[in-house]
């Protein structure tokens, strides 16, 4: 029979717990897949060979150029389409929501990072380029010891509000039958008819995790900021100059 | 392929038909978020402390919450409204709002709240001595900031609002998730018809690429138009 109300208020409560933490998950796993493909795609973006450059523009295009809705159903649905992929040994991996979730997200996530870390090495000063050649650094360490350090210290904060969107952005994840937190508030409303409500609990939680971002971005920027200097940030807008 | 009798297995019609909703929906949704973002901004700057801190939980709340779920809250929440409202004339039922008129205000908010911000930075960064350069020449407050202050903050704020729009035309296709027929919807029936699903993302990932390519150029022409007579371009 009915349940007293408050036991349905803990219950959905718990429910909308256990949505969050899978939001969470996918956020974390495709932050960290996709910042660790951005860095080759921005090296490959600021090459000198064409070649390299050309398949990295690309890249970046389709992914900046298409919404998340059309890629996150390119891979789960429409992989499936092709007998060689369901017989492949990656079946496993690509017939599951939640993989092909996150390898959607990580694969969005690194376009929009790697024109970040781009923007980045970009506004790292010539003369300290010029500075490391001189003293005799190899093209690699002048990369790795000066100009990519520099570059992800100036392109922290654009970086922060890039996870911002893909915590926003992996709310599609429900659109792929995954109970993420959105997932979990569209269920609790087809059982209950309360839907600003549970929407709006969803909601704050977003925000909140949303402020922690913030948070950790700032703790950041503050542990890595350079003595006597301030940090000049990188246009941070989600499309920063769309590959000018 | 023997079976591509007409293109796109015959619903290219139809795709075509969900690229036009797609426009419209990002036109109208621009329209009005440009009037949010005016009004946002024009609240933000204003000394009325109870419109700034309103305004800035506006900007806050939307810029915080996924535009899915906004989508989500507008058209379920504005239907719920409705019926709560005819149930006081006595109708029962359940209403639902239109599918396009709940994109096109959820997507306006959206914009809107990213937009305001936009806008005051871009008003922001006109130096003081603009407008009482323009006073002191003896324009009226009406046309110092017609002829002076607006196509200088017009120029600062468009590449930004044109990296809202190029966001906001993606975000159109959340809308098929309340049912409107647009671009992505009519993928979705032509894929559940034709079992082909990566044909028909497919197939729409090109066309939002190519309303992207459009768009791209279109803000590329207002830019240098914003910028002419400043001795660079772009």
């Amino acid at each position: 029979m009915m349940a007293g109300l408050q036991d349905i208020a803990a219950e959905s409560t718990a429910q909308l717990l256990t949505g969050a933490w899978l939001t969470v998950q996918l956020t974390a796993l495709a932050m960290l897949a996709g910042t660790a493909l951005a860095f080759p795609l921005a090296l490959m973006r600021t090459s000198r060979q064409g070649w390299l450059r050309a398949p990295a523009y690309g890249y970046v295009f389709f992914f900046r150029g298409t919404p998340l809705l059309v890629q996150i159903f390119l891979v789960y649905y429409g992989l499936a389409q092709f007998a060689a992929v369901r017989d492949s040994l990656l079946w496993p991996v690509l017939g599951e929501a939640y993989w092909c979730a996150i390898i959607a997200f990580s694969l969005n996530t690194a376009a929009y990072t790697a024109e970040i870390i781009r923007g980045g090495m970009l506004a790292v000063p010539r003369g300290e380029r010029e500075a490391a050649r001189a003293l005799g650094f190899s093209r690699w360490q002048e990369m790795r010891l000066i100009v990519l350090p520099r570059a992800v210290r100036q392109a922290l904060p654009a970086y922060g509000n890039e996870v911002i969107l893909l915590l926003k952005g992996s709310a599609l994840a429900s659109t792929i039958t995954l109970l993420d937190l959105t997932g979990v508030a569209r269920t609790l409303i087809a059982r209950t008819y309360l839907a600003v409500e549970f929407f709006a609990l969803a909601g704050l939680i977003y925000l909140l995790l949303t402020l922690l971002i913030v948070r950790a971005v700032r703790l950041l920027e503050r542990r890595w900021a350079l003595p006597h200097q301030p940090l000049e940030t990188v246009q941070g807008t989600r499309h920063g100059d769309l590959l000018s | 392929m023997n079976e591509t009798p007409a293109l796109l297995l015959g619903f290219g019609a139809q795709l075509a038909a969900g690229t036009v909703v797609t426009a419209a929906l990002a036109a109208a949704s621009l329209a009005g978020g440009l009037l949010l973002g005016i009004a946002g901004a024009a609240a933000r700057m204003s000394r009325l402390r109870l419109l700034t801190s309103a305004v800035q939980a506006y900007t806050t709340a939307v810029r915080g919450v996924p535009e899915l779920l906004v989508v989500l809250i507008v058209y379920f929440g504005a239907s719920a409204a409705i019926g709560r409202v005819a149930a006081l004339f006595g109708f029962t039922g359940f209403f639902e709002l239109n599918p396009f008129l709940a994109g096109v205000t959820a997507l306006s908010l959206t914009f809107g709240a990213y937009a305001t911000e936009v806008l005051r930075g871009a008003f922001l960064a006109v130096p003081p001595g603009q407008t009482e350069a323009a006073y002191s020449l003896g324009l009226t407050r009406a046309r110092a900031f017609r002829h002076v202050l607006l196509p200088q903050v017009w120029r600062t704020a468009l590449p930004g609002l044109g990296n809202l729009f190029l966001v906001l035309l993606k975000d159109t296709s959340l809308v098929s998730v309340v049912g409107l027929d647009e671009l992505m919807r009519k993928s979705a029936l032509a894929v559940s018809y034709t079992q082909q699903p990566f044909t028909f993302y497919l197939a729409a990932a090109v066309i939002y690429l190519a309303m992207t390519a459009v768009s791209m150029a279109g803000i590329q022409v207002l830019e240098r138009r914003a910028a002419r007579g400043m001795g660079w371009s772009g």
